[in-house]
């Protein structure tokens, strides 16, 4: 790691202004980022520290609106009690994530900041058609998510929460990594005022995506029996040592189905 | 940088370069080498340590940033007169074979104890609301970050089955 300047914030503002000096960067629960600092993949000249900033951190629920704070952890969304009730999908997902340890520390902001291809929470906002907000506006997550460790933020910019609108249903089902338990492909399915979305990660080459044919496969009846038979095209589908990706688009379909299993209870 | 932690109790001051991971900073700052470095990137849990009741990888955290934090390690934990039931059990159990991932094991192991205790939900749980019943496959799934490369596991199971039996830690 190469030598670096520590500031903690105390708030956003507080965070925004020391981002200013330097090559900085943000560091939430630092399950990427450090590792990237120790393999020199990532060498900010400081990194402002967001752990301690209690307005970024839990839960709201008003209606069927929850909103996440960025700073809230994962075992915390795994765990919380009225989202359960209201969507069980998301606390699945989260109780999902890596292990014990690294669900105390690591953050659900840092982790749509990151969009790592293989990452859990990017399918389930795309498929709610989720919001996320920073401290300069509000980025609709089709419009977030923009490629392999890519987002739509710009220098400096601190997301600060995410909001969506429960669907009427959703379901999760991932085909983890046996090692990392990052999605090998994980499928987030969910039944809206949009009607039915089709989000698949950690299977695409450009990272988090839409599925057309399932959504449309889906859209006619919402039900796995829909998925039967069905297979989606292997382009642009990643492939390495753990799959290929003719493998993958086969998770898709049977994570697809497991989800909708899921979501219809 | 000035950091201020309580570890096992007791006031530690420690002033080191801002990259010090808590790991470094416990085994060389703090001369506490009961902390293994395994891999230093989050996957083995050899390092885990308890901050302020959480059990966490302490490869993956900056000192600085926990100052005022509460440290738990496994020196805290017990000593070689008076053990914690559960380093009592990975003895009586042969829950080891190097010992490398020992204390971890048993940090990791001491805290997710507490955390059922508290009635925290796996999600193997069947019912997340009720008390959980510490089968292997709930053992597995809660220590699933702490890996034994000895592959010791049938025993290290044994002995937190043992313990979490038992009324009493
Ligand atoms: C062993 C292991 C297993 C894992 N398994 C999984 C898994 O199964 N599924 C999964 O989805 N993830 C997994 N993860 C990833 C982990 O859960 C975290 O979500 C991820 O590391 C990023 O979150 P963080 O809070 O640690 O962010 P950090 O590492 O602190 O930051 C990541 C990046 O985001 C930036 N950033 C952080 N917060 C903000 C913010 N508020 N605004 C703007 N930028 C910000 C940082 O500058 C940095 O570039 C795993 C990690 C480890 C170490
Ligand atoms: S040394 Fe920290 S997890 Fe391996
Ligand atoms: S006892 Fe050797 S690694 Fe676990």
């Amino acid at each position: 790691m190469y030598s670096v300047n520590y500031h903690r914030a105390n708030s956003v503002d507080d965070a925004a202004k020391m981002a200013e000096a330097g090559d900085a960067k943000f560091l939430s629960g630092g399950m990427t980022l450090i590792p990237a600092m120790k393999t020199r993949l990532a060498a900010p000249s400081d990194l402002i520290d967001l752990t301690h900033i209690s307005e970024l951190k839990g839960i709201t629920i008003s209606g069927r609106t929850v909103t996440i704070g960025a700073g809230t952890i994962h075992y915390d969304v795994a765990t919380h009690t009225d989202l359960k009730a209201l969507c069980p999908a998301l606390c699945h997902l989260a109780s999902h994530i890596g292990d014990p340890a690294v669900r105390h520390r690591g953050t659900i902001g840092g982790s749509v900041a990151n969009n790592d291809p293989a990452a859990d929470y990017p399918s389930a906002l795309l498929a709610m058609g989720a919001t996320i907000i920073t401290n300069q506006r509000e980025i609709a997550a089709e419009d977030f998510f923009t490629g392999l460790f890519e987002t739509a933020l710009e220098e400096g910019e601190i997301v600060t929460a995410v909001t969506f609108e429960v669907p009427e249903k959703s379901g999760y089902a991932k085909f983890p990594n046996p090692a990392s338990r990052y999605a090998m492909t994980g499928v987030f399915v969910a039944k809206g005022k949009d009607g039915v979305r089709v989000a698949v990660t950690g299977a695409g080459d450009n990272g988090v995506f839409r599925s057309e044919p399932l959504e449309t496969a889906l859209a006619t009846s919402f039900d796995a029996k829909a998925l039967e038979g069905l297979s989606v095209p292997s382009d642009n589908l990643m492939g390495d040592l753990h799959a290929s990706p003719e493998y993958r688009a086969n998770l898709i379909v049977v994570m697809a189905k497991r989800a909708v299993l899921a979501a219809n209870g | 940088m000035k950091t201020t932690l309580t570890v096992n109790g007791q006031l530690r001051h420690l002033d080191a370069d801002p990259r010090t991971t808590l790991l470094d900073a416990l085994r060389n700052h703090l001369n506490l080498t009961g902390s293994k470095k395994g891999c230093d990137h989050g996957q083995c849990g050899a390092c885990t340590v308890i901050v302020n009741g959480r059990r966490i990888n302490s490869c993956l955290s900056l000192a600085c940033m926990h100052d005022s934090d509460e440290v738990v390690t496994i020196e805290g934990i017990g000593t070689p007169e008076h053990l914690s039931a559960l380093q009592q059990a990975f003895v009586s159990h042969d829950g080891f074979q190097c010992g490398f991932c020992t204390p971890g094991q048993i940090c990791s192991a001491t805290a997710m104890l507490d955390e059922v205790e508290a009635g925290w939900p796996s999600h193997v749980s069947a019912d997340v609301t009720a008390k959980q019943d510490l089968t292997v496959e709930e053992i597995s799934e809660r220590m699933s970050g702490n890996l034994c490369r000895c592959s010791a596991y049938p025993n290290i199971v044994d002995a937190i089955m043992d313990v979490a039996g038992s009324a009493k830690r």
